[in-house]
């Protein structure tokens, strides 16, 4: 088996084209966890007992279930309930929620470091509970959780390769139907390797700047 | 004294109130009442409940019984169709506008600067303006000594800077009644002073009621109209400064002051 740069060139286009869904879902799909995530992680401390418990056990049930059978679910059984759903939303509401139940652990662990002399102090200024969040908790809970929240997103990167198996067509599925039908697995296969290889490692660098950054002051 | 007549010449009314925290009781059937403008210093050894009860007071704590009225309205009550039943979030609101409260540890917001410290509360709560709050919360500053301060961020500040900044932001809601819970024991020594200066200014131009938890014997005597000595959650002794410092009745008392001043303390 030979390396043919030929064919290279004749299926980059494509794979090209791939790639952009691909960062596309990333980036809807990481939006999705991060808003969803800070959602769970508020309805989980919820003064209303069924609602965080209720919250609690969604949580688990999403984490503690493959991510793969999920997709299988909203992209094919949600449709026989009534909701259709394209591939990419379905996708990106797959990889969002799923990745939210790890994100929510990100919330709630900074916003538990908040101090509670925070708390207090805004009572102090007789702040309303919205008000405490939105100007005094969140805007100091959230710069040191930056770091661990896109080592969340690049792993979710590395996962959309699972959207193929239902029929999104990302990087992976272009990669396999060139690969199909022209019965030449070595180059496209390498180059899906190669291509998230050099996303991946210019993320890398970018997360190290994030946590310089938002390094905790304190 | 204790106000059950309904119009008082007080603005704390502290009634029967008991404190528990699971088993153990940290208040226990307090009573005293407070006069409008009056400088009153909590004294005692700690766990003696006297910053429980400032805390009561700022409603970052419960009560498990007694009333407590603030310029003659219930702190944790509220009146509908006639009944008394439990305060909701809007009469605590409005409650808390008569209160301000400086804490041991300033708490500053450290994602604000100085100046932001000051005037977010007014803004949120008041609905000033922002040009209106910064040209308030200036007058602040410099009356505490810091308008140089204004764009520092409060981990650039030292511990009495933060201080006197966490005091202009309680001023900046022109509360009747200010707290004060050991405003200068996470000081060092050396900065204690430029908050007490700032306290006695306070006191001295203001007609602001002032609670204060102190360990700072001396200041204390100068700066308070009278003394409470707490202990284990009741009020043991209490007078004006002179007789009870220089004088005390009770022998709780009396050997309380004696260790503080063993300690090395001026009273």
């Amino acid at each position: 088996m030979e390396w043919d740069w030929e064919f290279v060139r004749e299926i980059m286009p494509t794979l090209l084209d791939g790639l952009r869904i691909t960062l596309l879902a990333t980036l809807l799909g990481s939006i999705l966890a991060a808003a969803a995530g800070l959602g769970f992680a508020l309805l989980r401390r919820s003064k209303s007992r069924p609602v965080a418990r209720t919250t609690g056990v969604v949580v688990e049930f999403i984490r503690g279930t493959p991510l793969l059978v999920q997709l299988y679910f909203l992209f094919y059984v949600l449709p026989e309930l009534g909701l259709l759903l394209s591939p990419l939303t379905a996708g990106v509401v797959g990889l969002g929620l799923h990745y939210a139940t790890y994100t929510s652990e990100v919330f709630r662990a900074g916003i538990d470091n908040t101090p509670r002399g925070q708390w207090e102090a805004a009572k102090a200024c007789n702040l309303t509970p919205y008000q405490t969040w939105r100007h005094v908790i969140l805007p100091q809970a959230i710069p040191p959780m930056i770091p661990a929240l896109a080592n969340y997103f690049v792993a979710m990167f590395k996962e959309t390769p699972l959207l193929s198996a239902i029929t999104v067509i990302e990087l992976m599925s272009e990669a396999r139907s060139v690969a199909n039908s022209n019965y030449r697995y070595l180059e496209p296969m390498t180059l899906v390797g190669v291509l998230f290889l050099c996303i991946s490692l210019i993320a890398v660098p970018a997360l190290h700047m994030l946590e310089r950054r938002f390094r905790p002051t304190r | 004294m204790q106000g059950k007549t309904g119009v008082t010449d007080t603005i704390i009314d502290i009634d029967c109130v008991t404190k528990r925290y699971g088993s153990h009781t940290v208040l226990k059937d307090l009573c005293f009442s407070v006069r409008p403008g009056e400088k009153l210093a909590l004294i005692g050894p700690s766990g003696s409940g006297k910053t429980t009860i400032l805390r009561t007071l700022m409603t970052l704590e419960t009560i498990e019984s007694g009333t407590i009225r603030i310029d003659g309205e219930h702190l944790f009550q509220m009146e509908r169709n006639g009944r008394l039943v439990p305060a909701d979030e809007a009469h605590l609101h409005r409650m808390r506008t008569k209160i301000g409260m400086v804490f041991q540890l300033f708490n500053l917001f450290p994602h604000k600067c100085v100046l932001e410290n000051v005037t977010l509360a007014p803004m949120l709560t008041k609905g000033v303006k922002k040009a209106d709050a910064e040209r308030r919360a200036m007058e602040l500053l410099d009356l505490v000594g810091l308008a140089d301060k204004a764009r520092a961020m409060p981990v650039q500040l030292s511990g009495g800077q933060k201080q006197r900044v966490a005091i202009a932001r309680a001023l900046a809601l022109q509360p009747k009644i200010m707290l004060f819970d050991e405003v200068t024991s996470a000081l060092d020594p050396e900065l204690v002073e430029e908050v007490l200066n700032v306290m006695r200014m306070l006191g001295s131009t203001t007609d602001m009621t002032m609670l204060l938890v102190t360990h700072e014997m001396s200041f204390a005597h100068d700066f308070a109209d009278r003394v409470l000595f707490f202990d284990r959650g009741r009020i043991v002794e209490e007078g004006p400064p002179d007789v009870l410092f220089t004088n005390p009745s009770h022998e709780r008392t009396q050997a309380f002051l004696k260790k503080i001043i063993a300690a090395g303390q001026r009273i």
